[in-house]
């Protein structure tokens, strides 16, 4: 999802394009010291690599269809610093030349698309890999859940700016949780990509995978997860999913929001109050007629769900009409 | 493989923003999206004032209404949004036609359309006048890392070649009657971007090479091109009459 | 008799497995001379090529270019003395367009300004191509993708220019137009090749390699003509084409 301008206020983009740039800046400062001559022209490879497979559609269910984020696997392939240039890259290049978001919400999307995803993916990577062993069932393993998480943590990102400086004032745990929820189940996809691709890539030139080389894997004992752990894995989203739609919704809704905390702190007070006051288009969940009561808040945030993806499948239908018609 | 046609984005012409060197439309562009995106959602005239700066770039630039039509078709998805907006806002709601708006979300779903449309058009305008080479060596001129620039140079020259392979291995597999429709079909597909990726990175040893054999120590030369003030003076009288408006619109507001 | 534009003399190399590509392969060519390297797929031919501009060194045997060793220290100066085109287009035109691909070699050697522009120009009119100067190099047909790799070498002003399968998937109209292109260069060049009558029709003298040395080396006409040695290394004529009758 690529925010146009005009989506999130002039400040927060402002201040996102701030944080995009260091990252940036960090990430340009320690890849260059794996940089070197040879990897220019890599890495511009490896962009034009992620950007097709971004417009790549996969099948999900019955020919509707989803398309790749790709940070995780860009980290898990050519390793955190590199990637998290490359995936900035395609973001710029995306927006730039193909007006695929907004220039003024380039510094938004950088962190979503780029610094979230690759961040998270490969910190859960690494993370679940003190604790399993060391062979490349676990390399996939740890690399779909990395892709999972990194998905569900990017739409965290959204509705943080959102929360921060949405102009259609929208700023809601709830709204959190459901979000939270439905990229929960979205994730599965990049996750069981991210391990499929990552077999592929080990089967063939294990010495490619960044994520195996720095563990010193090289060769592929299995090219795929077992049947058990893709259902466990995909069970396991699920369940999340649900879990946070049902329960942590509507317990969230109680509380006050941390985000908001920190928008008040941050000085975005007037703002953030007026939100979190219930006022806005999403806070429909709570506001109209179900306030206070907790089974209402279960059923609108299913019903959120159920909405976030006939919303998807009408925004697939639109972008697949798009693409048939460019298609000559 | 649709959608990489990266010189479907250029229109082909020689007008005065055809002419324009890159790196003050470039700044342009940015001082106008910047304009846009803060002038308060209240100041209609404002946008009136941004609307026909941008219609004033398109014609200059001699687009034709359904190019520039074409191009906006991009952000239906968020105009969907907007749209959404108006029902479920909270907050006071008035009658329109029978139908009961808040109009909070009136704001909101205009302040979102508004300044998406305006700042989209406004970089249809620049792609559709500017080249790719041209916008790269641009980025270059305003101090983008050249790292940077670099790296998208390769990846823009190499998406067609890419997406093509791409292509080409999904059409091998369904001429052996392979056409999945559902998720646990997804073997094929990661497996043919196994090999995208591994296609990729030898690509990219290759291209070291031949650069190596040309002499290639490290830094990429630069062949950019040289803005002169009056260029830029010209590029930026449009941002210019866009943050009047802006901030005519804040100080009325 | 003149220093040899490129002198090969006993190159050995092994893959790093332990594979031996090249074994005691010696050769050398004088000014002016097109000469055509011909051999099955896996004879060493294009781990031979990357030896003539040191991106591989040998493990032993040297490599001179005009009387230039193939050393650390000249790196730099063979590389330009050593024009290698490519065998797939796309892995050598990485700039955004033609005119900054053919000038990326020069300006890597310090040209710049009005000199560059005169070596891009003069280049890209010795293949024919200066009309698509300022165009992406992507959008071009193979053939004129091919011709344009040739001028982003011949802008460098080499002592020898290597083409590595200059006529693979052309079709025959671009073949042909390739091959008058290349031989009004008058340019010293080796020639990797499996297209036999094109070896023929460019090069008066033709090498033979087949695991790692160099088998024969002697007059096209004749080696096409030599059944024994060409059923020996693989190599075969297309049906009914008589070398002799040819040309």
């Amino acid at each position: 999802m690529h925010i146009p301008d005009g989506f999130i206020n002039g400040a927060t983009s402002l201040g996102a394009g701030v944080v995009a740039a260091s990252s940036l800046a960090a990430g340009l400062r320690r890849a260059g010291r794996v940089l070197q001559d040879r990897q220019i022209p890599l890495a511009g490879l490896l962009a034009a690599f992620v950007f097709v497979l971004q417009m790549l559609n996969f099948p999900v269910v019955g020919g509707m269809s989803g398309h790749l984020l790709g940070g995780a696997l860009a980290a898990l392939l050519v390793g955190p610093w590199i990637g998290l240039v490359v995936m900035t890259v395609v973001i710029g290049v995306q927006a730039l030349l193909f007006a695929d978001g907004g220039l003024s919400a380039l510094g938004l999307n950088v962190i979503n698309m780029g610094l979230l995803t690759v961040a998270t993916g490969w910190l859960a990577f690494r993370f679940l890999m003190i604790v399993l062993p060391k062979n490349s069932t676990s390399i996939l393993t740890a690399g779909a859940f990395g892709a999972w998480l990194s998905v569900v943590v990017s739409s965290l990102g959204f509705v943080g700016e959102y929360s921060i400086g949405g102009v259609g004032n929208a700023s809601l745990s709830t709204v959190l949780a459901a979000m939270a929820g439905t990229h929960a189940l979205i994730g599965i996809g990049e996750g069981l990509i991210t391990a499929g691709v990552l077999g592929a890539v080990l089967a063939v030139r294990p010495d490619l995978v960044h994520g195996a080389r720095i563990f010193g894997i090289s060769r592929a004992d299995t090219t795929l997860l077992s049947r058990r752990r893709v259902a466990l894995f995909v069970a396991g989203g699920v369940a999340v999913a649900a879990l946070l739609v049902t329960v942590v919704a509507p317990l969230a809704s109680d509380d006050p929001d941390g985000l908001e905390r920190v928008a008040i702190d941050q000085g975005f007070a007037d703002e953030a109050q007026d939100h979190s006051l219930g006022d806005s288009p999403l806070a429909g969940y709570d506001v109209q007629g179900v306030e206070g009561d907790r089974m209402g808040t279960v059923v609108a945030g299913l019903i959120g769900l159920g909405a976030t993806f006939v919303a998807g499948v009408a925004f697939m239908i639109v972008v697949r009409g798009k693409r048939v018609r460019s298609n000559h | 493989m649709a959608g990489t046609h990266t010189h479907a984005l250029f229109v082909h012409g020689d007008s005065e923003l055809h002419r324009l060197p890159a790196s003050p439309k470039l700044g342009a562009l940015g001082l106008f999206v910047l304009a846009v995106v803060l002038t308060p959602r209240e100041a209609i005239g404002a946008f009136g004032v941004h609307a026909g700066l941008v219609l004033l770039g398109a014609w200059i630039a001699g687009l034709k209404p359904m190019f520039m039509a074409r191009r906006l078709l991009i952000e239906i998805p968020f105009v969907l949004f907007a749209i959404f907006l108006p029902f479920v806002g909270g907050g006071e709601r008035i009658e329109v036609v029978g139908l009961s708006l808040s109009i909070e979300g009136l704001w909101g779903g205009w302040n979102i359309v508004a300044k998406a449309t305006l700042g989209l058009a406004a970089s249809v305008v620049l792609t559709a006048t500017t080249t790719v080479p041209d916008i790269l060596s641009g980025l270059d001129r305003l101090r983008v890392p050249r790292l940077i620039t670099s790296i998208a140079g390769f990846m823009v020259r190499y998406l067609d070649v890419i997406a093509g392979e791409m292509h080409r291995m999904r059409m091998a597999m369904l001429s052996r009657g392979h056409n999945p429709r559902w998720i646990w079909q997804l073997k094929a597909y990661t497996a043919s971007a196994g090999a995208l990726f591994i296609r990729s990175y030898e690509r990219g040893e290759r291209v070291y090479y031949a650069m190596t054999a040309r002499g290639f120590t490290g830094r990429i030369p630069t062949f950019d091109e040289k803005a002169r003030p009056a260029d830029w003076a010209r590029a930026l009288s449009l941002p210019a009459i866009a943050w009047f408006a802006a901030g005519w619109g804040v100080v009325a507001g | 008799m003149s220093i040899p534009a490129l002198e090969v003399e006993g190159l050995s190399y092994h893959y790093p497995d332990g594979t031996e590509v090249l074994r005691d392969a010696s050769f050398h060519i004088h000014p002016g001379e097109r000469v055509a390297l011909l051999g099955p797929n896996g004879a060493g031919k294009t781990t031979l090529v990357f030896h003539l501009n040191g991106i591989f060194r040998p493990e032993r045997g040297s490599v001179t270019v005009a009387g230039l060793p193939v050393e650390d220290a000249n790196l730099m100066e063979i590389r330009r003395r050593v024009g290698i085109v490519f065998q797939d287009p796309d892995d050598q035109l990485f700039m955004p367009t033609v005119r900054q691909d053919v000038a990326f070699g020069p300006a890597n050697y310090g040209l710049e300004g009005d000199e560059l522009e005169e070596r891009v120009t003069a280049a890209l009119s010795a293949v024919g191509m200066l009309n698509v100067a300022d165009r992406p190099p992507h959008h071009l047909s193979l053939g004129q993708r091919r011709r344009v790799a040739v001028a982003t070498v011949l802008a460098m002003r080499p002592e020898i220019v290597v083409l590595d399968e200059p006529s693979s998937n052309l079709d025959p109209a671009s073949r042909r137009e390739l091959a008058a292109i290349l031989t009004s260069l008058e340019i010293t060049m080796l020639m990797v090749t499996h297209d036999l009558p094109y070896a023929l029709e460019l090069c008066p003298r033709a090498l033979v390699m087949n695991e790692g040395s160099i088998i024969a080396d002697g007059p096209t006409k004749e080696i096409l003509s030599d059944r024994d040695l060409m059923k020996a290394n693989r190599l075969e004529l297309p049906m009914g084409f008589d070398p002799n009758l040819a040309s």
